[in-house]
């Protein structure tokens, strides 16, 4: 089943959208709160204020706000919403950052620690005290007791208590985020540090509270279509693995929303996997000992912020996305872009190279809903020409290395290929990187996904 | 016996809200209900164009209407008409 975290934020998108078409946006939103948890109603927080609150937070956030820019908390939401309807351009998420943290949704959780629950039975053999390499652990009145001075958090004794009695609690956000970028500052909020965050949207998509918000370029999408503007979908790859129905009925879907022209971000990939087959091959016969993949933006983005001396091995081969966007505007002239797929980081790279908007899938599937526009019900779309299946390949770990192999395979080369991948960038990614610098772990091209299993598995996934 | 019939509201606004996840849902059926239905992905049934969107997602088990279903949900209807 999707979780309630989930099921609150697509809702929300789809009310939003059905507002937004029924043209009562600005009139409706700030009844939202009220119509969502109204008094007679449960509540999933402490109580339906408190609910109330952090919906409207999280339609700030759709509007495309983050909750950090609110200066009065009395502002309305129909008053933000005329803000946003005038905004020529969305936010720009290039130097700030798509993601925040909605104070009033996030539960503030304690920093991991080792607890000893009422599961210890104080037996005799006490593997935790003999198995603690700090001595931490005592028996106090038959309970195991830790003295939290000496403890390392080793998580040791978690794993050898025949009751299950130790636990180590985490704090999800913390946990899962991979370069120590989300903590809490002194007066206990929780706070993204912007030099260190690389929009892989891990936190977005681990917090339990759903209080890590992504900030929306839906309504300036909404609003272009609206006005009649030529407006071209970039779907990436990773859509195949999302939807009922096909591709082709999904492209068909897409341009009911009135896009000028719907493409497969997959074309790009093509152009993609040619021009980095070149680069490596130069770069091998120059001498070069590695070279890396530069298609995930979260990954590109982890080597500038943290390893900036690595740089020189990641590719300069521009992403999908880009050369998709070459291809939209030479047969579109004049026309706006949008790419469409399951990344948070995305959004960054978008906002620095000039691709007017970024949509989740979510965001997509929420707009096609609020239309009643049905997937499975629709034609398929003629497709010019569909894009080769190994491009096609690219949203799944490995695709790109398969893709570049392919496009490699017709030369005679005077150098022997070693393909190795990073699947999921993790707390250890960055010592990786490092031990394939200096040819400790050997590879000469180096494949990197943030995601595990690839874009497919993306924070913005429909499949979550 | 004749199969139940299961239809899965596969319109776009149930599959966000859960139907995705429905859809492999004879596949992990608790052995004893497992070949008792036959499972079908339906287009949008109009059930949830009410302001509400509060219970999609929608399932019909032979033509009765589940909503907010759950796999449990549909585990228990089951049950209810194969006793029946």
């Amino acid at each position: 089943m999707i979780d309630g975290s989930v099921f609150l934020r697509r809702e929300l998108m789809i009310r939003f959208v059905r507002a937004f078409y029924n043209g009562s946006l600005e009139t409706e939103l700030d009844r939202f709160p009220v119509e969502m948890r109204p008094r007679q109603d449960h509540s999933s927080r402490c109580c339906i204020y408190h609910d109330r609150a952090v919906i409207k937070y999280r339609l700030m956030n759709l509007l495309g706000f983050s909750c950090e820019e609110e200066t009065d908390e009395a502002r309305t939401l129909a008053s933000y919403c005329r803000e946003a309807m005038e905004r020529k351009t969305p936010a720009d998420v290039s130097e700030k950052l798509p993601l925040s943290v909605c104070e009033a949704g996030c539960s503030e959780c304690p920093s991991s620690k080792v607890v000893i629950t009422g599961n210890c039975r104080g037996c005799f053999s006490r593997p935790c005290m003999y198995s603690c390499p700090k001595g931490a652990i005592s028996v106090v009145n038959q309970v195991s007791t830790i003295d939290y001075s000496k403890c390392i958090q080793c998580g040791k004794c978690t794993a050898v208590c025949p009751y299950h009695a130790i636990v180590k609690t985490t704090v999800p956000c913390e946990n899962a985020c991979p370069t120590g970028a989300i903590h809490k500052d002194s007066d206990g909020h929780t706070r993204i540090d912007v030099s260190k965050c690389i929009s892989c949207g891990n936190c977005f998509a681990k917090c339990p509270f759903s209080a890590i918000l992504e900030r929306s370029q839906m309504l300036d999408v909404l609003k272009a279509l609206k006005n009649g503007e030529k407006v071209v979908a970039m779907v990436a790859p990773a859509a195949a693995s999302q939807i009922a129905g096909t591709i082709e009925q999904l492209f068909t879907a897409i341009s009911k929303l009135g896009f000028t022209d719907v493409i497969e971000v997959a074309l790009g990939a093509e152009d993609t996997t040619q021009h980095e087959a070149e680069e490596f091959r130069e770069r091998m016969n120059a001498g070069e000992k590695l070279m890396t993949t530069s298609c995930c933006p979260a990954y590109v983005e982890m080597v500038k912020k943290f390893l900036p001396e690595f740089m020189q091995y990641v590719s300069t081969t521009p992403s999908p996305m880009i050369y998709a966007a070459e291809r939209a505007r030479k047969d579109i002239p004049g026309c706006k872009v949008v790419f469409i797929g399951p990344c948070v980081a995305k959004r960054v790279e978008a906002s620095r190279k000039n691709i007017d908007f970024v949509l989740s899938f979510e965001e997509l599937f929420a707009m096609l809903a609020g239309k009643n526009i049905d997937v499975i019900s629709c034609a398929p779309w003629q497709m010019p020409r569909p894009a080769a299946a190994t491009a096609r390949n690219f949203a799944r770990s490995c695709g790109v290395t398969e893709a570049v192999i392919a496009s490699l395979g017709g030369f005679k080369e005077d150098f022997k290929l070693d393909a190795k991948a990073i699947n999921g960038i993790d707390k250890k990614s960055l010592s990786m990187l490092k031990l394939y610098a200096s040819g400790k772990l050997p590879a000469n091209f180096l494949e990197v996904m943030c995601c595990p299993g690839g874009c497919v598995n993306g924070p913005c996934s429909l499949k979550k | 016996m004749k199969k139940l019939q299961l239809e899965i509201c596969c319109g776009t606004t149930c599959y966000m809200l859960g139907a995705n996840r429905l859809l492999n849902i004879e596949n992990e059926m608790p052995s004893e209900l497992r070949g008792k239905c036959e499972v079908k992905a339906l287009p949008c049934m109009g059930l949830c164009n009410d302001k509400e969107l509060a219970g999609a997602p929608y399932v019909k088990l032979n033509g009765i209407v589940i909503e907010n279903a759950t796999a449990e949900k549909i585990y228990d209807k089951i049950r209810e008409l194969l006793e029946a």
